[in-house]
């Protein structure tokens, strides 16, 4: 199992994508959202959780199709799921191959994206622990949506609508763990509903992503 | 004599063409009966004005967006456990059903809000739950329509109608806690307690809701008669093509 | 005959016609879609029995 996420991590840094192409798209969409809204940095400080709780989603998306689509061509999807270890494993660690090349990038420099936000004072430190308890979640349920839409031609706009709607109980929790935290307020129910869903997720839906698998590849 | 038998398609197509005729006549009498009493023979109440008529539309169509969300769920387990053909393909059947229903409830709960919240649209928690549901409908559909082949659409779509349950089950709960709503709660399951719904409202909202419920047996069973032929077709032609 | 609704007439009819159009056009290309797939279905299973 480590050798497979070393093969999936190696792949993902050769193929030239993967740590640096999230990134930039994060940048990207956080240098956008000012052009949009006017430069006030109180309007900014604001809205940036939720922006950038959007990059991550949207950053996040961005490489799903790809987290099955190569194995899926080159035959070695179905080597995976005769192996000795189970499909239901393979599937969990391709997502945290996932995470580490997407999400933890994006944790790490959250604090630089932040500055750039206006974020205040509390708000940097719980958008960072927001996104490092959140975004494991993102990409077991971006491998659950990938698994689904692996044997199709076209299937990067399903997949968006798919996984998608999936996300709406993690951004919530998240960024209102943010917003209480540079408020002040409580954030105990926020913090424990985001890592208990983050947590029942990996439990949870690398099951169904296998079972999607196996129908993909009968 | 077991429920199992109508998994039979070619049982399912006889029993349901003698029940059709019965359950449309039936439901439209009811939507009828409901709606022409609720339009025409209910007083305006105190605090919604004349608005409350709206309430025999919302209210079924509301009921029936989530009810056939379950029935969906229902079937897909039914197909994933048992594989009946025939269940999956109600649950496709049900989905574009369901998908209406939940913009019926959005558009008259929008029409609704606009004169007694001042605002057409609210991100209040049964709004944006509802909004998630549909996005959930659509979603559902899209698959169904992009994969080929009928017993790995069948699959993929009875596993993800699995994981959209308990997600969308989550996003209500969340949504709630992320903003408390201007919506009143439903008392149409508080009779007898302090602040029961006026029995003049209650009756024709009872014949609408169990109207709609049969409109949606109604349509159901149409479109699974119409799945079941299209399948049947499919298989024709592919046979035509071998040979 | 119709019934008195104040200032709230577009409101109630508005969601009246909201709750019946969709319905009624849900129906119709139900129905529709289901004559279409049954005429093939009988053209295909005639044109096959007759070429056996």
């Amino acid at each position: 199992m480590l050798a497979l996420l070393s093969r999936d991590l190696k792949l993902a840094i050769r193929a030239g994508g993967g740590f640096g192409l999230g990134l930039a798209f994060f940048l990207i969409v956080v240098t956008l959202v000012p052009f949009g809204v006017g430069p006030e940095g109180k309007i900014l400080a604001r809205i940036a959780p939720g922006i950038l709780w959007l990059g991550a989603l949207l950053a996040c998306l961005l490489s799903l199709d790809r987290i099955f689509a190569l194995d899926f061509e080159d035959g070695s999807l179905d080597l995976l799921a005769t192996a000795p270890v189970p499909l239901e494993g393979v599937v969990t660690i391709k997502a945290i191959a996932h995470w580490i090349t997407t999400g933890l990038p994006l944790v790490v420099a959250t604090p630089v994206f932040g500055l750039l936000m206006h974020l205040e004072g509390a708000a940097y430190y719980w958008m960072v622990i927001a996104l490092l308890l959140g975004t494991p979640a993102l990409s077991v349920l971006g491998t659950f949506g990938a698994a689904i839409t692996v044997g199709l031609k076209r299937g990067g706009l399903l997949l968006s609508l798919l996984v998608l709607p999936l996300y709406v109980p993690t951004l919530i929790f998240g960024a209102e763990l943010v917003r209480r935290g540079a408020d002040g307020m409580e954030t105990q129910v926020p913090l424990l509903m985001l890592a208990g869903i983050t947590m029942a997720t990996i439990a949870v839906v690398p099951f169904a992503s296998a079972a999607a698998i196996r129908v993909n590849l009968r | 004599m077991s429920i199992w038998e109508y998994a039979n398609p070619v049982k399912f197509m006889k029993t349901s063409s003698m029940v059709l005729p019965w359950v449309s006549i039936l439901s439209a009498l009811c939507i009828v009966t409901g709606l022409v009493w609720g339009f025409f023979f209910t007083p305006e109440a105190a605090n919604f004005g004349s608005t409350v008529k709206v309430l025999f539309v919302h209210v079924p169509s509301a009921t029936m967006a989530i009810n056939i969300w379950v029935m969906m769920l229902v079937t897909s387990l039914i197909w994933l456990i048992r594989r009946h053909h025939v269940s999956a393909l109600a649950a496709k059947a049900a989905a574009p059903i369901g998908a209406v229903m939940t913009i019926i409830a959005l558009v008259t709960g929008a029409v609704w809000g606009q004169p007694m919240w001042g605002t057409w649209w609210e991100w209040d928690p049964r709004l944006t739950s509802f909004l998630i549901l549909f996005l959930f409908y659509l979603g559902y559909m899209a698959l169904w329509g992009a994969i080929d082949n009928p017993d790995t659409a069948a699959d993929l779509t009875g596993v993800l109608c699995l994981v959209g349950s308990v997600f969308a089950l989550l996003s209500r709960y969340a949504v709630k806690f992320w903003n408390q709503g201007l919506h009143q709660d439903s008392t149409i399951m508080k009779v007898g307690q302090d602040d029961p719904l006026d029995p003049s409202y209650y009756v024709p909202l009872v014949i609408s809701i169990v109207g709609f419920v049969l409109f949606f047996v109604t349509l159901l069973l149409l479109r699974t008669r119409t799945e079941i032929r299209a399948r049947r077709l499919k298989a024709l032609e592919q046979r035509e093509r071998m040979a | 005959m119709m019934p008195e609704l104040g200032k709230y007439t577009a409101t109630v009819l508005l969601s009246y016609a909201g709750t019946l159009g969709p319905m009624i056009v849900l129906l119709g290309w139900s129905l529709w879609r289901g004559a279409k797939v049954k005429a093939a279905l009988a053209a295909q299973e005639e044109r096959m029995k007759k070429n056996g």
